[in-house]
């Protein structure tokens, strides 16, 4: 187990390289002068000029790619241009607010998902189960934008139950925060959500048409043991993948939501990083995000392990 | 009597195996499917009116008319017009401009796939045929790639090569590669070793024809199944990113930039966002339903 986490955290070092290096291609790639749009229209050429050298853009591509790194290796990501604050204090401000939107989201979308999921798949071709994988279905296909809209014309404009926009302070009490919570994280909650019940039916459904588990319910074991006890714990390692790619659908639910939601995450950062191009700003969030990104898988194939303990990944790794 | 007892005549044998056949044929075990059969059409509708959109478009999509902005469906115009699903800001037709709108969905979604399918699927099946450094170099750049939430790595494409439809779909395709690749190379890694394969490669066939003549054509259920899936969320991806303002831009009508402008008309015309946002979730419903119905049908293992 220790040998398969250190080796798996080694294969982290290329994926992180090509991430660095591909970041950094393509914010060099983009149009435009990063020192002009620090300085905005206005500036002169000389001014230009200094800023230019301030930044390290005079220099060639290669001293430019060799400085970037030295930069991340020391833990400094720049500072935001638009903000003027370094992009790791801009990022620890905002990514907690990002995380309360998310894990809530994925935990309910956990804890109503799956259930559902078992349940249609032991309920086959019953009204029930066409009538929640119907909306399964509308639950991964609805355009999550387009879904907070109508949330927000009819629970905020039209009914005012909730605020349409912003974040809640603790000073105000619990409602006084979570009030802020419900519209977004139904939400980032609806594609997670039709997610996992889809795959806890199906993966259900293949473990419970097992021999094995016919054997013992011929034996007596009772259903919900039979069920949950035995057949679930088969029909797992498809859902512990999915949680893994859900959470990386969070960080791109939460650019849309955040930003329909005026939600201060790190979602709402990186929409107005790239449409501002303020590039040490993407450079940073783009770095940390891939880097939990890859945590996080790592962590899944970790969990993936342990409760399939079939799957090992000595020897060449997982194909 | 054209056969003996017990014994079906050659004619009955043909029917028989006719039947048989038709049976098997994954396109007619899709038909017998209801709910592939809905996606079907609906996909089939979106493209006809894609098509179409010359034709059956009741109105001119750019053809501004001040007088008779944000007006809500069903409204009959001075000109005598009538707007059944309304009309924007500009008081341009909105049933028009959805009709054309598809236009651009079916067309970023299809050639976001070709490009994200044929750049990923030439590197899986070398990653996958390969195996080693080279299967390492190209995977760990996919892996790299893959690290990149989705909708950031297009829009980051975006933002380099600038908006228009050309950039979205190579934005889009290019996001999706990884998601290919990791798939074709799983598919390679499975049938590379089977007998046909050895057979080939006993008979001295090269590396090219062995990719393209027996490992592509039987790793094609998986692919096509993804790419069913995938134009669904590719056209999902040109809204989002028309959402963000980093997509189609107007006048060029999108259902994303038409959901778009809804946005600042959500009390005074919610139509507009409505009606928008219904299309693309109808088009992506049957993108799915055709999906998982072509999926059940060429891997009954995996029917849900």
């Amino acid at each position: 187990m220790v040998k398969t986490i250190l080796r798996r955290l080694l294969q982290m070092i290329p994926v992180l390289f090509v991430v660095v290096t591909l970041t950094f291609i393509l914010t060099r790639m983009i149009p435009g002068n990063p020192a002009t749009a620090v300085l905005g229209p206005q500036a002169t050429t000389e001014d230009i000029a200094k800023m230019e050298e301030k930044m390290g853009l005079n220099k060639s591509k290669i001293e430019q790619y060799g400085m970037y790194w030295n930069d991340i290796l020391h833990g400094d990501f720049g500072t935001s241009y638009a903000y003027g604050t370094p992009v790791l204090d801009l990022l620890g401000q905002r990514i907690p607010n990002t995380l309360v939107l998310s894990l809530t989201s994925l935990v309910l979308a956990l804890l109503i998902g799956i259930p559902i999921g078992v349940y249609s798949a032991v309920h086959q071709n019953t009204a029930f189960d066409y009538i929640f994988m119907f909306l399964a279905l509308l639950g991964i296909s609805v355009p999550i934008f387009w879904f907070a809209l109508m949330m927000v014309l009819v629970f905020a404009v039209n009914l005012g139950w909730f605020p349409a926009m912003g974040i809640g302070d603790w000073s105000n009490g619990f409602w006084g925060y979570v009030q802020y919570m419900v519209l977004p994280v139904i939400c980032l909650t609806l594609h997670p959500m039709a997610t996992f019940a889809r795959i806890s039916r199906s993966s259900t459904l293949e473990t419970i048409n097992t021999d094995y588990i016919k054997a013992m319910r011929s034996k007596g074991l009772s259903e919900p043991k039979l069920l949950w006890k035995h057949a679930f714990k088969n029909a797992l390692p498809p859902i512990i993948t999915v949680v893994g790619m859900q959470l990386a659908y969070c960080v791109t639910g939460a650019m849309l939501t955040e930003t329909i939601f005026s939600w201060p995450g790190m979602g709402m950062l990186i929409v107005k990083a790239v449409t501002n191009r303020d590039y040490s700003l993407i450079q940073g969030t783009v770095v940390i995000v891939a880097l939990v990104f890859i945590v996080v898988n790592l962590l899944v194939d970790l969990a993936y392990m342990l409760v399939n303990p079939k799957v090992s990944y000595e020897g060449g790794g997982k194909n | 009597m054209a056969h003996t007892t017990g014994v079906l005549s050659r004619e009955a044998q043909n029917e028989m195996l006719k039947k048989e056949r038709r049976a098997n044929n994954a396109w007619h075990k899709l038909l017998r499917n209801k709910m592939a059969l809905v996606g079907f059409i609906i996909v089939c509708l979106v493209f006809l009116m894609a098509i179409l959109a010359p034709v059956i478009a009741p109105c001119d999509p750019a053809a501004i008319s001040p007088l008779d902005k944000l007006k809500g469906p069903g409204y009959v115009s001075s000109k005598g017009i009538t707007h059944w699903l309304g009309t924007d800001e500009f008081g341009r037709d909105l049933l028009s401009r959805l009709i054309y709108g598809a236009q651009i969905s079916v067309v970023v979604a299809i050639g976001s796939t070709v490009v994200g399918g044929v750049i990923g699927i030439l590197l899986g099946l070398i990653a996958g045929y390969k195996g080693g450094l080279v299967d390492s170099i190209i995977m760990r750049i996919m892996d790299g790639m893959f690290a990149f939430p989705f909708l950031l790595l297009a829009m980051i494409m975006v933002t380099v090569l600038g908006s228009g439809i050309q950039n979205v779909i190579i934005a889009i395709g290019v996001a999706n590669v990884p998601s290919f690749a990791r798939m074709v190379r799983g598919q390679v890694h499975v049938v590379k070793n089977e007998e046909y394969c050895n057979a080939a490669r006993a008979l001295g066939e090269g590396d090219a024809r062995i990719l393209f003549r027996h490992i592509l054509p039987n790793t094609i259920s998986p692919i096509v199944v993804y790419a069913t899936m995938n134009m669904a969320s590719a056209i999902l991806s040109e809204a989002s990113l028309s959402f963000l303002g980093l997509g189609i831009t107007p006048p060029t009508a999108s259902w994303g930039n038409i959901l778009t402008s809804g946005k600042g008309y959500l009390q005074t015309a919610p139509h507009l966002a409505t009606e928008a946002g219904l299309c693309i979730l109808i088009t992506v419903i049957g993108f799915n339903l055709l999906g998982d119905g072509i999926r059940d049908v060429l891997d009954p293992k995996m029917k849900k």
